[in-house]
């Protein structure tokens, strides 16, 4: 009789032991996720800025600043759009804008002859490495975010966190989606046209 | 005079401002000038005797929404030749506020330049914004042209400084004449589009909505819409299945085609959501003579008299759209009254009259000063 109560206490003690585990994993992936995005975002804004200083160095002609700039300031003005609030509601949503200057900076960077034209200025070898290096922290940035992203809800979805509401109040993280690719594939077919 | 054009978008694709410059052109022709235009194209399009190619034109995300531009420095030393060896009098740039030919021309130029805006953006931001990046070459401009009061507007707020409007032409006799198309417009009655089904200010979405209210009233009732679509399926599948086969979708359509949609139609509907400055393809339908029913934004208001050559109803509002394209169908004599109106209304906007008007501001701003150079400061690519 004893004994019953015994196995029946600590299993239930295991059991309660086992969810808040569960729970806690939850939790710990969806403050992942959070940093996770706080980086993303962090790399999105240095590929703006490192965009715009090209765009404004006078190493380009007006045409290419200027489509550099108009880019730009769309992700500026970018609503959230599958990553949460980093910017007003306003505009074109973030992911989209997001990948207009991805290929802004494409279509500028696969002109025939683009970087002999610009070798030799002062600066520009650098700028155009800069734009590069922060291009391509995008795309790791991204892939991490969207890995944790994938983590989290395959934790949530598990039967016994969604019967036991383990994620709590916390909202499902989306998954950024974009288009961060500097490399031309197939012009056309690359820019979804 | 010798007058030189550039054309900031691809002379192969179909658009307001190339049609423009190819009217322009050759009304200033047909007056006795010699005019050379520069524009973007494909090298294996066939392009018009004064039309210069300017390579490939590459397709870039620009204002939240797609163009096929020129930019770069390949176009920069292509622009300089052509103004070296053009010796124009003037220089007459379309649009310089979008990164592509006219914006490297003012560049690259010296001399009398005039531009024409052709673009209503309303609250955006994204010229003032650029607008630094662009200075060097506005500040040469001596004359500018706005195609309408809202494109005045945009140009007033964003860039400051003033123009004249001069609206856009319409090359009426064009539109006059045309057999509908086989089969139209039908005994239930037929409702007309052209325009880009999707960009989203063309508004096809409102008159989709607004058929889904006409539709189930009329049952002979059919939707001619022409114009190009990345995504032709997914148009048709907005509308509900038991209205789909009254929906006759056309893809893009040729020049004489147009002419003949617009004869294939009862009512033609121009349901834009804004973003359109002057409106040419409604100018068109007029010149067609075919009754109207446009939203009310400012430019078609303009155009339309204020109601008078054309029914307006409050744009983005499908059941407003509805009320009014009914009333038209059932209203034979209010039909030939407008057709009638817009007839007469259009004849202002015939391209004889336009491209007097600009020469004129040509004349203006060659007074005292010499022929278009190239600059040696502006664009040292080579």
């Amino acid at each position: 009789m004893i004994t019953d109560i015994v196995i029946v206490v600590a299993a239930a003690l295991l059991a309660g032991v086992y969810v808040s585990w569960r729970a806690g994993r939850i939790d710990r992936l969806h403050a992942r996720v959070e940093m996770a995005r706080a980086a993303l975002d962090v790399t999105l804004l240095r590929r703006s800025s490192v965009a715009l200083e090209l765009a404004t160095s006078g190493l380009l002609d007006p045409a290419t600043s200027l489509l550099l700039a108009g880019a730009v300031h769309g992700t500026r003005q970018g609503g959230s759009g599958g990553m949460g609030p980093p910017g007003q509601d306003s505009g074109r949503p973030r992911d989209l804008a997001e990948s207009d200057l991805t290929r802004a900076l494409r279509a500028a960077f696969s002109q025939p002859g683009f970087r002999s034209s610009l070798s030799g200025k002062e600066g520009a070898d650098e700028l155009l490495a800069e734009v590069e290096a922060a291009a391509h922290q995008v795309f790791l940035a991204r892939k991490f975010y969207n890995d944790m992203v994938a983590a989290t809800r395959e934790a949530r979805n598990r039967p016994l966190a969604r019967l036991l509401r383990l994620s709590g109040k916390a909202k499902a993280p989306e998954f950024f989606e974009m288009d961060d690719s500097l490399v031309a594939e197939n012009t056309g077919a690359s820019l979804g046209l | 005079m010798k007058i030189g054009i550039t054309c900031p978008y691809s002379w192969d694709v179909p658009g307001g401002v190339q049609q423009h410059i190819r009217d322009l052109a050759e009304a200033l022709i047909d007056e006795g000038h010699e005019v050379s235009v520069i524009s973007p194209a494909d090298d294996d399009t066939p392009l018009p005797p004064y039309v210069t190619g300017a390579g490939r034109a590459v397709p870039v995300p620009y204002n939240g929404s797609v163009a096929r531009l020129s930019f770069g420095f390949l176009s920069v030393s292509r622009v300089r030749r052509w103004i070296r060896e053009g010796g124009f009098d003037v220089l007459h740039v379309h649009e310089p506020e979008i990164p592509s030919l006219s914006l490297l021309a003012c560049w690259v130029a010296s001399g009398p330049i005039v531009a024409t805006f052709h673009t209503a953006i309303p609250r955006s931001r994204v010229l003032l914004v650029t607008y630094p990046v662009v200075r060097t070459g506005m500040e040469k401009i001596n004359g500018r042209i706005a195609v309408s009061e809202a494109a005045r507007t945009t140009l007033v707020e964003h860039i400051g400084g003033d123009a004249v409007v001069i609206p856009n032409g319409v090359a009426t006799r064009r539109y006059r004449k045309a057999d509908p198309l086989p089969g139209w417009p039908g005994p239930g009655g037929a409702i007309g589009f052209l325009g880009r089904l999707d960009e989203p200010r063309k508004g096809l979405a409102v008159l989709l909505k607004a058929f889904e209210i006409l539709g189930p009233q009329r049952p002979g009732l059919r939707l001619l819409v022409a114009g190009r679509a990345a995504d032709a399926e997914e148009v048709l599948h907005r509308v509900p299945a038991g209205l789909r086969d009254r929906v006759v979708l056309l893809g893009q359509v040729s020049e004489e085609d147009k002419v003949r949609v617009l004869h294939s139609v009862d009512v033609f509907c121009s349901p834009n959501t804004g973003g359109e400055s002057f409106g040419i393809v409604t100018a068109e339908a007029m010149a067609a003579g075919v009754p109207i029913v446009a939203s009310d934004i400012e430019a078609f208001r303009q155009v339309l008299r204020g109601g008078e050559a054309g029914e307006l109803f409050a744009a983005g509002d499908a059941a407003d759209l509805a009320r009014a394209a009914g009333r038209l169908l059932d209203d034979d004599s209010r039909r030939a009254e407008l057709s009638a109106a817009a007839l007469a209304a259009v004849a202002d906007y015939d391209w004889s009259v336009v491209a007097r008007a600009v020469f004129s501001v040509y004349e203006t701003v060659v007074l005292g000063s010499t022929q278009v150079a190239v600059t040696a400061a502006g664009g040292e690519f080579s």
